[in-house]
């Protein structure tokens, strides 16, 4: 029974990371509806980022945690307003396509300086340890990511869904010709929201540089089961991607336990059976 | 239309059979794949690295001098057996491919394997662990250099129960060459009095242990023994770091570890680590100044794991056996055969030979990594701890199964 809940707990880290990720990916297709196949590549370079920001201007883990979607963030909005706007109005498999080059590219030329094993990146000295929570040894820097990626995940939450910026977004989503006449900017407006989803994947990046190796393709092994975790959510809900995300990380983690040979493919198994019953997914809108 | 085309391919094919035959053995073209993992996981303890190494193997063959014309080209299995033996098919049947070199992961080793043994090509194996190679599944095109899971099971393996580590609980990459490594290291386990207390069957490429890491630690086992490679490897270490697994008295086993995994791992986290290798850059001036020449010559001033050594070597010993043949046949259990009459020796791995089941045999080395205070330059990360013969290390030829040995 001890080892369930320490599965448990370690399946609420994991689904951190799908929280975070699918949170950004459900941004971006609902308001620009481009299915964002380049998340994974940005999510690496978010790490990276904050690799280089330690190694070469020896900023640390705190000040990465903010620059590092800033700096991503920006070269998301350069590829939105140099490729993506263009694809405005054309049908979804356009954006796919272009945005999988891009992540293509983006990993190939990483992969190209730094090779396919990795580079360390250490935990911050105040959440190095852990503790002893009875059942199992927490370390503190997980504990810390499932606390922090809940705030990040419900601000977004609130910043879309309660505030005034966020009534205009969806309102732009909804008609932007009509909101464009009450003044609002609307293609800036775009932009800045392709930056704050790909600001997430890469602050979810900085998150999981020092529990996993900072490598080109850490984005491209994760990107797939994020998009599951969308699909099942829903696409373009937000609060569905956010609880799907937690929700199939303890399924996985359970299934880690009870039977690991198939823990890569529970999610998909679950994402067959959810488009078959709910072909919308579990919060999403019909089309 | 269709039948013409058809009956050209058939003409040309034929005639090219023509033209390689009257070839025989004056003729001295070569042509070397290298095959391995390009872009993945193993990409670094092979892949590039290992193209590069059979490059500088045919230079410094010296061959080109006189009068060989030797190419090497270079796939990507991905990991995929099937995309494996499909590049080895059309290597051998269109590109006339002489020999394969390197092919880590044990699953699609074992797979090109087989293709080279039925189009009878030469196969000389760097990358993967299997023991098989030269046990049940062996093959009289096959030569296998640098290790394998028997070797890892009875150095690294034997010499912690031998320290007391005498209950076990394995974390196992979920295909053959985690299975062999696993099945070799138990058996190592419980002939010396331990006993495996359990184990956990992970899928290949894991980014996130802990879930199995915490089965391992409520096994309460002394040895938690890594049965996996790469990446994966890497990954359970740090992640056992994080999860106080070392302070918690029980101890981990990296049964395979390379160079560029404790360069991935980081000297803080990976130091004190005991692991088995053939073959390490700073050895003696041989290998120092090979893998000098090596790193120059690599994109982020690698050193040469012994994965890329054995590509090096391998290929150096195949060239030698051709120039004693006087020519190239194109008949691979011929060439081979003349590669075991021939005793090994060259700069990386010193005086050896090949046995009857393709096994080649060398001395390997106990290491520890060093801690970060100790290293004194960028890949500085081992201290030699002991050496193993090469006939304690692998397999004795009385205990292999393999079908070429006639008892």
């Amino acid at each position: 029974m001890q080892a369930l809940y320490a599965q448990l707990l370690v399946g609420l880290i994991n689904g951190s990371f799908y929280a975070l990720l699918s949170l950004g990916l459900a941004v971006i297709f609902g308001m620009l509806n481009i299915i964002n196949f380049a998340h994974g590549a940005l999510y690496m370079m978010g790490a990276f980022v904050a690799y280089f920001l330690l190694n070469l201007g020896g900023i640390n883990y705190w000040w990465a945690l903010l620059l590092a979607p800033i700096i991503v963030g920006i070269f998301g909005m350069i590829l939105e307003r140099t490729m993506l706007q263009w694809l405005t109005g054309l049908d979804h498999l356009y954006g796919l396509l272009l945005t999988f080059g891009i992540a293509l590219i983006v990993q190939g030329v990483f992969q190209n300086y730094f090779g396919s094993s990795g580079l360390p990146y250490a935990i911050p000295d105040q959440l190095k340890g852990g503790m002893n929570l009875g059942f199992m040894f927490l370390p503190i820097y997980r504990g810390w990511v499932v606390i922090f990626s809940l705030v990040v995940c419900i601000a977004t939450w609130f910043l879309i869904e309660k505030t005034r910026l966020g009534a205009y977004l969806r309102a732009a989503t909804e008609n932007p010709t009509l909101v464009r006449a009450f003044g609002v900017n609307v293609p800036r407006m775009i932009t800045l929201t392709y930056g704050l989803g790909v600001g997430l994947a890469a602050l979810a990046g900085v998150l999981s540089a020092p529990i996993n190796q900072v490598r080109p393709l850490m984005g491209a092994d994760l990107i797939i089961v994020v998009f599951a975790v969308v699909v099942i959510g829903g696409m373009g809900s937000i609060m569905g991607s956010i609880i799907t995300g937690f929700a199939l990380g303890v399924i996985e983690g359970l299934t880690k336990y009870f039977y690991p040979e198939a823990s890569n493919t529970v999610v998909f198994v679950l994402m067959v059976l959810v488009l078959l019953v709910k072909p919308t997914g579990l919060t999403g809108r019909a089309a | 239309m269709k039948t013409t085309s058809i009956a050209s391919l058939l003409l040309s094919t034929a005639l090219t059979f023509a033209v390689t035959g009257v070839a025989s053995a004056q003729d001295k073209t070569v042509k070397i794949g290298a095959l391995s993992d390009q872009s993945g996981l193993y990409a670094d303890l092979g892949g590039p690295g290992s193209t590069l190494a059979a490059q500088m193997a045919v230079e410094d063959s010296g061959l080109a001098a006189k009068g060989w014309k030797i190419d090497i080209i270079s796939g990507d299995h991905q990991n995929k057996p099937d995309i494996g033996t499909a590049i080895a098919r059309q290597w051998f049947d269109v590109d006339k491919v002489d020999i394969i070199v390197d092919v880590p992961n044990s699953g699609v080793a074992l797979a090109v394997n087989n293709v080279v043994k039925e189009k009878n090509g030469v196969y000389i194996n760097s990358g993967a662990a299997t023991s098989d190679l030269t046990n049940a599944q062996c093959s009289p095109n096959t030569v296998h250099w640098t290790y394998d899971t028997y070797m890892l099971a009875h150095t690294t393996g034997q010499a912690l129960v031998k320290a007391g580590g005498d209950s076990w609980f394995f974390l196992t990459a979920d295909y053959a060459f985690g299975a062999a490594l696993e099945r070799d290291t138990s058996a190592v386990v419980t002939a010396n009095g331990g006993k495996v207390v359990g184990g956990v069957k992970h899928p290949l490429n894991t980014p996130d242990f802990s879930s199995f890491l915490l089965q391992a630690q409520s096994s309460k086992a002394k040895i938690i023994g890594l049965a996996n490679a790469g990446g994966d490897t890497t990954n359970s270490i740090k992640q056992a770091a994080e999860f106080g697994i070392g302070k918690g008295g029980q101890k981990l086993a990296a049964l395979l570890l390379f160079l560029t995994d404790v360069k991935a791992i980081g000297l803080e986290t990976a130091q004190g680590l005991n692991f088995t290798e053939t073959f390490y850059w700073d050895m003696n001036d041989q290998t120092r100044a090979f893998s000098k020449r090596f790193g120059e010559k690599m994109k982020n001033g690698a050193m040469p794991t012994m994965v890329q050594a054995g590509v090096y070597a391998g290929v150096r010993h195949y060239l030698k056996a051709l120039e004693a043949l006087g020519g190239n046949p194109h008949d691979g259990v011929k060439v081979v055969e003349k590669m075991k009459s021939m005793p090994t020796e060259d700069e990386l791995f010193g005086k050896g030979e090949i046995q009857p089941n393709g096994r080649t045999i060398h001395s390997a080395y106990l290491f520890e990594v060093k801690k970060p205070s100790e290293s004194k330059g960028p890949w500085d990360f081992y201290k030699l701890v002991g050496t193993v013969p090469g006939d304690q290390a692998f397999t004795p030829l009385s205990e292999s199964k393999c079908p070429l040995l006639k008892k």
